[in-house]
């Protein structure tokens, strides 16, 4: 169980996808103008994030390994993951469009989001057990989201500071995002991992 | 070699499968018109508009939750597109462009205090009504700037906003934007303005600024009395009439307020500085 925790807390804080492992950086500069937009797609992460991992573990310990064809693991992770985020996307909108409206406008953004797949490769890398994998993803969606969020709230009062014109947009987010980054190594070696 | 082939090859079959028939059974209607602005739209999922991505652009197109003007790489070219899908042709009536009725900056007209705080119009109008003593007049805290997605607004170095009639492209964005309703939209082809927005008396402008209209109906006694309409203390260019109408009035203004862009250029200090380094300079 601590186990558990301890890879929960690693993938939220210390190994933050976005802010320590730089995965991600597109959605984090792209849709974190608002913070409701960001939760949202936070959100549709910690989703996708958690159902990939569940289909590439299997695929990896099902497929690749009895066949012998881990060589092909970047190819096969992505075709799954992409096709899966097709399907529940497709499911979605149509089973549940009120989930859709909130999620579904961000899963074309994230079929084959580096974070995502980063993910998928760092369990099989780190030899998770299946619980472990999924847990481990629930963890770096909610670090993910929390990014998100913090970045998206500083950029919201950004808007309304007083920057020099050489910094105004999207310089300005890339210096914040820096520091933002520079404040989450201050969790860095808490966990190992 | 083979068994890769198979094994791939398989994975790769199943997925199509299921997709190719999830596809039929969850198919859901979507409007063509927001098919037919995805195509046409840059296509980046910059969000640049604020949305995620352009397809919920389209969707807000559609819907009208969002301005066709909202997607900045797309520029001019594209908002003309978006607007022949959507059959809002820009209508028979001429091209208007927005013109800011003030020409009061911090030189020419006073202010009631000097305001310190967070650089947006919007906040400084909630402080006593704003820093600058006329109700109507420009704060130059370059909120409207900021909305335009044209780029099209400057902020004098004496904090007045200054419209670019060759980038503004008629939006309308800065009208709401601006908290005292000083920017209005103009035909493109009326140079002359009245460039003031207090409807306070005649002494009481002239207490607060020197290049206020002060409603002394000169423009339209000496002038034309085709050419304005007066209300409230306010004289305004009546734009449907004759070009020789309106520029009668221009002379005969004694507070210089009634100014023709064509023959002056554009209003002086035109240089382009940040809003309030001024004050934080000094």
């Amino acid at each position: 169980m601590t186990e558990l925790l301890l890879i929960f807390v690693s993938a939220v804080f210390v190994n933050n996808f976005v802010l320590a492992r730089f995965l991600g950086i597109c959605p984090f500069l792209g849709v974190s103008k608002k913070v409701e937009t960001a939760v949202g797609m936070g959100m549709a992460v910690i989703f996708v994030s958690t159902v990939a991992t569940v289909f590439t573990w299997l695929a990896q310990y099902y497929i690749l390994e009895p066949f012998q064809i881990e060589y092909l693991q970047t190819l096969v992770f992505i075709l799954v993951i992409a096709s899966l985020v097709q399907l529940v996307e497709m499911v979605v909108q149509k089973t549940s469009p009120a989930l859709y409206q909130a999620l579904g406008i961000f899963l074309p953004l994230i079929t084959t989001n580096c974070a995502v797949l980063g993910l998928c490769l760092l369990n099989i890398q780190k030899t998770y057990s299946f619980i472990e994998s999924v847990v481990f993803s629930i963890g770096a969606g909610a670090g993910f989201t929390l990014a998100m969020v913090l970045f998206a709230g500083i950029r919201e009062s950004l808007d309304r500071a007083p920057v020099p014109k050489p910094f105004r947009g999207v310089a300005i987010a890339m210096v914040a995002g820096g520091l933002l980054s520079m404040a989450f190594m201050g969790f860095g070696g808490m966990v190992k991992g | 070699m083979l068994t890769a082939i198979i094994a791939v090859g398989a994975v790769a079959l199943f997925f199509a499968i299921t997709l190719g028939l999830a596809a039929k059974k969850f198919h859901v209607e979507v409007d063509p018109r927001e098919l037919a602005i995805s195509e046409v739209l840059p296509g980046a999922n910059c969000g640049g508009c604020g949305l995620p991505g352009c397809s919920a652009f389209a969707k807000g197109c559609v819907e009208g939750t969002i301005e066709i003007t909202g997607c900045p790489p797309g520029g001019a070219g594209l908002v003309e597109k978006i607007a022949g899908i959507l059959g809002v042709t820009a209508d028979a009536s001429e091209a208007e462009v927005a013109v800011v009725i003030c020409q009061g900056d911090n030189v020419k007209a006073k202010n009631k205090y000097k305001y310190l705080g967070i650089e947006d119009c919007n906040a400084a109008q909630q402080i006593a009504g704003g820093p600058k003593t006329c109700p109507g007049g420009c704060m130059g805290l370059g909120t409207c700037q900021r909305v335009c997605p044209f780029d099209a607004i400057e902020i004098t170095e004496d904090g007045l906003a200054v419209i670019d009639r060759e980038k503004c492209t008629g939006c309308q964005k800065c009208v709401p934007a601006c908290p005292r309703k000083c920017i209005v939209m103009a035909p493109i082809s009326a140079t002359t303005h009245v460039m003031c927005n207090s409807n306070d008396k005649g002494p009481a402008v002239k207490k607060y600024c020197t290049v206020g209209c002060i409603g002394c109906t000169l423009c339209k006694k000496k002038g034309s009395e085709e050419g304005y309409v007066i209300e409230n203390f306010l004289a305004r260019v009546d734009y449907e009439k004759k070009a020789e109408d309106i520029n009668a009035g221009i002379e005969v203004c004694p507070t210089k307020c009634i100014r023709d862009f064509a023959t002056e250029g554009y209003p002086e200090g035109s240089k382009l500085v940040m809003p309030n380094s001024v004050d934080q300079a000094s």
